[in-house]
């Protein structure tokens, strides 16, 4: 079967097949990602519509975009267009879609991206959309551990702000499609939220739940740690306590498994101390990497074959 | 009142029978009935019921539903039977039936959903039974108690 999505909206509409099909492309395009000439999107254009901030989700797309010989065209600081001025964002898809072969989009509200998909002549790929999905995200963390370690029979620790942290409730989903065990490491008020792991337990895979990262230290294949926001918390102190109980520092890997993998979306905040970069373990900069061969492997297979 | 039937027969219209006990009042803002409307309206709340223990029930004389008010009656009274009576026969007897996909009908509850925003989109839910569960197609935020207060 061939890549099945027109657009890229949620991790959920991916089969499995669609993913490996994307992970054996964005493999072989590594060398391009690095530098090599290439004209596979030579004359195409993407349209990166980002109506919050972002580094290095706009910055990889337009450099996947343009290692692959296409260029791209942005929507620049919201304040200054049409969007001030009061445009609907169905409208300024419309308009957009006439002007580019595809359109990334970052937007606040959720489910932004779907409807602009609804309005799009072209395909839309989602680059956030509020506290909702971030697939693209999701596609490079699973080719990393693909990369660096495996995709099957694999356990994996997702640590930090499990509540309202997109990027695991969607790296969950994935995983799950991979038959992964999956440790949810958070405190207990920023734990996953019931839907999603009642979603995870249908699919029959194990999932397990603590607040203590030691509990699953040496016992897990891949760790992900994540951000735990200042924002969530009513009191300071609180915060500090939390935060401190979830900071990585290499004194704590003593114990680990000797091939595993430590990883994180980035940007880090403490999360994770820089003694952890000159470990074996540290695997988040190859991550940020395989952020442009993955997007460009996407970026391949919505656009090829189209006129 | 012994044997006797406790809300009168209607001559034309609709009785909107095994409602889920205590919904009759959200049935009837479903179906437009106001304070100072001057439509004939019988409502009993709690009634005994065989099958389900206790069940409330809407007669509104010279009236038909259409479908939309019939989904949202779905929605929060599943087992509802709908009976279109004309000259004190009941012509047509059906259950009501939980659509699979409702569009425009419910709010979402997530602020933060599109469908809450000034963009031209209706909201739109996958239904699943037992109970009645709305997820959202756009935000995949979850409905599952009082709905009725989500009614557009």
């Amino acid at each position: 079967m061939s890549f099945s999505l027109r657009h890229v909206i949620s991790i959920k509409d991916f089969r499995r097949e669609d993913i490996d099909e994307i992970f054996e492309l964005a493999e072989r395009l590594e060398p391009v990602a690095s530098g090599m000439p290439c004209r596979l999107l030579g004359g195409k254009l993407l349209a990166l519509l980002f109506y919050e901030p972002s580094t290095r989700t706009r910055l990889s797309f337009d450099a996947a975009v343009k290692r692959l010989g296409g260029t791209s065209i942005n929507l620049g600081s919201v304040e200054a267009s049409s969007v001030a001025k009061g445009e609907t964002l169905a409208d300024t898809i419309r308009v957009v879609s006439g002007y580019a072969d595809a359109i990334v989009l970052r937007h606040p509200m959720e489910g932004a991206a779907r409807m602009a998909s609804e309005y799009s002549r072209v395909p839309v790929i989602n680059a956030g959309d509020g506290v909702g999905h971030h697939p693209t995200q999701t596609l490079l963390d699973l080719y990393t551990i693909k990369r660096e370690k495996r995709l099957h029979d694999i356990s994996v620790a997702l640590v930090g702000d499990l509540r309202y942290g997109r990027t695991v409730h969607s790296l969950a989903y994935a995983l799950a499609l991979y038959g992964a065990r999956i440790y949810l490491v958070s405190p207990p008020q920023l734990r996953m939220p019931e839907h999603i792991k009642s979603d995870l337990l249908e699919s029959n895979i194990v999932v397990e739940e603590t607040s203590r990262l030691e509990d699953v230290l040496t016992s897990v294949d891949v760790l992900y740690m994540t951000r735990i926001q200042r924002e969530r918390f009513a009191e300071p102190s609180e915060y500090v306590a939390v935060a401190g109980s979830y900071r990585l520092t290499s004194e704590m890997l003593s114990d680990v498994r000797d091939d595993l993998i430590i990883m994180h979306p980035l940007p880090r905040v403490g999360e994770i101390d820089s003694s952890v970069d000159r470990t074996p373990y540290a695997r988040y900069f190859k991550q940020s990497f395989y952020g442009v061969p993955v997007r460009m492997a996407l970026l391949v297979k919505l656009l090829e074959g189209r006129v | 009142m012994k044997n006797g039937l406790l809300i009168r027969s209607i001559e034309h219209g609709t009785v909107i029978d095994h409602i889920t006990a205590g919904q009759a009042l959200s049935v009837m803002r479903i179906i437009g009935i106001k304070s100072g409307t001057s439509a004939v309206v019988s409502v009993a709340m709690n009634v005994p019921s065989r099958a389900m223990g206790l069940k409330d029930i809407v007669k509104i004389e010279g009236r038909e539903l259409d479908s939309r008010e019939v989904d949202k009656i779905s929605l929060i009274s599943p087992d509802a039977t709908i009976n279109i009576i004309r000259d004190y026969a009941v012509v047509s007897k059906y259950t009501v039936e939980l659509p699979s996909e409702i569009r425009g009908i419910v709010r979402c509850r997530n602020p933060n959903c599109i469908t809450n925003s000034d963009e031209p989109v209706a909201s739109d839910f996958t239904v699943t039974k037992n109970p009645v569960t709305l997820r959202c197609r756009y935000c995949d935020h979850i409905i599952v108690s009082d709905i009725a207060e989500q009614l557009i």
